[in-house]
């Protein structure tokens, strides 16, 4: 052991306190004082000034950047936005030009994964099919976070009577089954099917977690002494709200909606597969799925391609939500 | 001399804990000696390792944490390294542990009973249908009245005191040699703190168990243990007898800590007024001549349902000085900030700012009025929203107010980051990069942004460290100099108030005990509960000196 001990010889009045405590030192508890340089004696409490500014954001983005699970669904979501927006610079075949001689025919050159019952190339259908599955997922995402954050933030910032309707109406909607009400009410717009109203239709039932979500956060944030101090400083509550409370209940909520939109492709996905989401003139390929169970036997990669790619976009959105959720919350973050 | 073995040794103990970016060294290689029914105290400020270094003796080291070099000795055995089946044969039965939070160390879905029995069990101290008498024994002992009953009760069915007395059961159930007191008292009321390590202080004694004491307060360590070690940054920076380290301190560090606590300064100011000397730590002080008004409260009132929180409340704060409220958890002194505030309603009774009477004034007026009354809350993890830089956290009230242009916002949050001794530089920085006492400088710049007279300190240094704890009364007290500011003080602190107020006013439940200046009430308390508050305040009643020595009088 290093001796860092130096018993002091008697500073002054040493022996004063110790007969007048009627203390007497035992082996090993004498007056021991380390030196002063061992220990390095900072000023109190100072700033530390070295490392560069960051904010919540700033340091959420520093951890995902680090994260290869996030650059590996960052990428696959890239190349399916890519898709749906271009669909031109993966293919120059055109979905719909089907020639019934190519019904079910193998991969050729050119036609990499080969023809469906109809005689349309996979491939290219595989890529338009992007187009609606995306605009579904984001489309109704938006409205969901619009429908859902407003229902739950009113409903948890002001309480009372205003947070039992809300929350009343929520279980309301809450109770009933998204797809089953789709199926109902996609039957009344039999004529008038095209992406948009699939995106009402799924935005109208499936806001009501994200208002719980949002409820929750906001109740939770409000009670926070930065709020009471907004509030002492005079602030209206639309202000609070607005710039104090919303900010600070964003993380969940965005968390929530990676997530949802997924679920809502695969929503979408399941409504073509049953015939009563998009109509058969828009690719989709919920629809080229439901198609190709009839071959399922004999051709199971006519099935195979439109499923792979709706299982990679939904998984890579998921995957996003994933880590983003880690990223914003540091407690849940796995050892 | 009394020659015995030593029952604890530590020899040159380092600790480790290893992280994603590299191994990080708790505990520094530290010397330690215990002797049989001694109390001995760690003191040191939070991330000094005083609690790991306690802990590692039970093997109990959080997360990574490794015991990396040196011996620990128990009575003459090596426990160093022990694997968890070796040292279940010391824990509970040889070394006793009662942890820091009463409110989460105590299991919420079980009786307190079967947790004190389950202790017993695990120890086989006694077996079968003798455990339940034992438990009621054992509760008893630990200062619980009508055990039998409060054995067959729930947590929630205690309050703080009352749980932190059955945690002390457990510690003590298998009859330990030694007891591990990890801030046995710290989220207790003074009054309660006090009466609960008396308690502690006397079984002990009765059984012979030695108590080490983990602590920040250097009044509660020095007024329970006989040998005090004084822990910074992983090492042990002076140890000694108690006494003789509080009265004449070594180290530069040690002198330090001696001097900002606010309890030992308290006792010095004591001595210094007895003596007839100045004392420049009574931060309070030649400002009785100050006799304008500023706010006052008349007859205020607070019914929550049934529950009267405060009654008939009534006190003055003179300008250019501080009043304190002070009083324990549930005494009603935060409701009444509130309501000087005006974020709550009184249910009667009227606050007045200058004359004026606040119930009668419009939206307009009262929003101009917050101008002129400020807050500064307890919590500084708290109190700053997470998601605005400094520089916005600052600005917000000119901001809102309407105050000056872009640019000279600008010139102005510089200005109050200079008045608080924070460098300009933190303007862009986030909460979430400062330390709490640095946060609440911050909220101090922006409760001054709007140049008030009045600011009210809700516990506004309670939850920090005590040398940065002093550095924060030091700067308000410059500040209240220099702004010829008015403090509204509130807190359970009796130490603080000594150095800090003019007057003070002690609440208990809801209504006013006892008001007078300061010198008054701590020379010459009228009220039993008053005297109460000032005897537990840990520290105060050992005679210290008037700090003469530390270079603390004129």
């Amino acid at each position: 052991m290093p001796d860092i001990n130096r018993n002091v010889a008697n500073p002054a009045g040493e022996d004063d306190i110790l007969a007048e405590s009627k203390l007497q030192l035992r082996p090993g508890q004498d007056h021991y004082i380390a030196e002063t340089d061992e220990t390095g004696l900072g000023a109190v409490d100072a700033v530390a000034d070295e490392s560069a500014p960051s904010s919540m954001w700033g340091e959420a983005w520093r951890n995902l950047r680090r994260r290869p699970l996030f650059w590996v669904s960052a990428l696959l979501i890239l190349v399916a936005v890519l898709m749906s927006l271009f669909p031109q610079l993966f293919t120059s075949i055109d979905p719909r030009a089907c020639t019934l001689s190519n019904s079910l025919a193998d991969p050729q050159p050119g036609h990499p994964f080969g023809f469906d019952r109809q005689g349309c190339d996979i491939y290219a259908r595989t890529i338009y099919g992007a187009r609606a599955s995306v605009a579904v997922g984001i489309l109704t995402t938006a409205l969901v976070v619009l429908i859902g954050t407003a229902i739950g933030a009113l409903a948890g910032f002001f309480g009372g009577i205003l947070d039992t309707l809300l929350s009343r109406l929520t279980d309301i909607f809450f109770a009933i089954p998204l797809v089953l009400a789709a199926i109902v009410v996609m039957q009344m717009f039999k004529d008038y099917r095209t992406i948009l109203t699939v995106v009402l239709v799924l935005g109208l039932f499936g806001w009501t977690n994200i208002a719980r979500i949002t409820r929750g956060a906001v109740m939770s944030v409000k009670n926070e002494e930065y709020v009471t101090a907004a509030r002492a400083l005079g602030a209206s509550r639309m202000k609070i709200l607005s710039s104090h409370i919303m900010p600070n209940a964003a993380a969940p909520i965005i968390v929530y909606a990676t997530v949802a939109l997924g679920t809502f492709i695969v929503a979408e996905a399941t409504l073509s597969f049953l015939g009563i989401g998009l109509p058969p003139t828009i690719v989709s390929w919920g629809g080229d799925i439901s198609a190709a169970q009839a071959s399922l036997r004999t051709k199971p990669m006519v099935l195979f391609y439109p499923a792979m790619a709706l299982a990679l976009t939904v998984l890579s959105f998921i995957m996003l939500g994933d880590v983003v959720r880690d990223a914003l919350d540091p407690k849940a973050r796995k050892r | 001399m009394t020659t015995q073995t030593p029952l604890l040794e530590m020899k040159d103990v380092k600790i480790s804990f290893t992280s994603s970016t590299g191994v990080v060294e708790a505990v520094r290689g530290i010397d330690m000696t215990i002797y049989p029914g001694q109390s001995v105290a760690i003191v040191g400020e939070s991330g000094s390792g005083k609690s790991t270094a306690a802990m590692s003796i039970l093997g109990l080291l959080p997360g990574t944490g490794k015991v990396t070099g040196g011996q620990i000795l128990f009575n003459g055995e090596d426990i160093t390294g022990l694997n968890d089946k070796e040292m279940q044969k010391y824990r509970g039965s040889e070394i006793g542990l009662v942890p820091q939070d009463p409110m989460s160390n105590l299991n919420p879905v079980w009786r307190v009973g079967t947790q004190v029995a389950e202790s017993l069990r695990a120890n086989n101290v006694v077996k079968g249908s003798a455990v339940g008498d034992r438990v009621a024994e054992l509760l008893e002992e630990a200062g619980l009245p009508d055990a039998q009953r409060r054995a067959r009760q729930y947590p929630h069915e205690y309050s703080g005191g009352m749980r932190q007395r059955a945690l002390i059961a457990i510690g003590l159930a298998a009859r330990p040699k030694l007891l591990i007191a990890d801030e046995p008292t710290s989220a207790l009321d003074v009054t309660v703190q006090k009466r609960i390590l008396d308690h502690l202080e006397g079984l002990t004694e009765e059984l012979g168990t030695a108590v080490l004491f983990i602590t920040h307060d250097l009044g509660l360590a020095a007024e329970r243990a006989e040998h005090l070690v004084v822990m910074h940054r992983g090492r042990i920076v002076e140890s000694g007898p108690s006494l003789q380290i509080l009265r004449d301190p070594q180290h530069p560090y040690t002198r330090r800590l001696v001097k900002a606590a606010p309890s030992l300064a308290s006792a010095r100011i004591q001595s210094a007024l007895a003596a007839g000397v100045e004392s420049t730590e009574l931060v309070a002080h030649g400002r009785e001549g100050k006799q304008e008004e500023v706010i006052r409260v008349e007859n205020l009132t607070k019914i929550f349902g049934e529950n009267k929180a405060v009654d008939d409340v009534s006190f003055t704060v003179r300008k250019g000085t501080t009043l304190a409220l002070v009083g324990e958890s549930g005494s009603g002194k935060s409701t009444v900030a509130n309501m000087v505030l005006n974020l709550l309603d009184p249910t009667s009774g009227k606050v007045f700012y200058k004359g004026t009477d606040l119930s009668t004034l419009s939206n307009k007026e009262l929003f101009d009025m917050r101008r002129k009354m400020q807050v500064v809350f307890q919590n500084p993890y708290g109190s700053l929203d997470p998601m605005f830089s400094i520089y916005r956290c600052i600005e917000e009230p000119l901001a809102l107010h309407g105050v000056g242009s872009r640019k000279e916002r600008e010139a102005r949050v510089a200005e109050l980051l200079d008045m608080v001794a924070m460098p300009r530089s933190a303007m862009r920085r986030f909460p979430n990069e400062l330390s709490g006492g640095q946060r609440q400088r911050i909220a101090i710049a922006r409760a001054l942004a709007l140049r008030p007279e009045v600011l009210v300190l809700d516990e506004a240094v309670s939850a920090l460290d005590v040398l940065v704890q002093n550095q924060i009364i030091r700067l308000l007290a410059e500040l209240q100099e220099e702004l010829d500011l008015s403090y509204l003080f509130i807190t359970h602190d009796l130490a603080v108030v000594r150095q800090t107020a003019d007057d003070i006013v002690v609440m208990k439940q809801g209504a006013i005990v006892e008001q007078g200046t300061s010198d008054e009430v701590f020379a010459d308390p009228k009220e039993e509960y008053t005297r109460d508050l000032i005897n537990s305040v840990p520290g105060l009643n050992i005679e210290l000196g008037t700090g003469e020595n530390l270079g603390l009088v004129e």
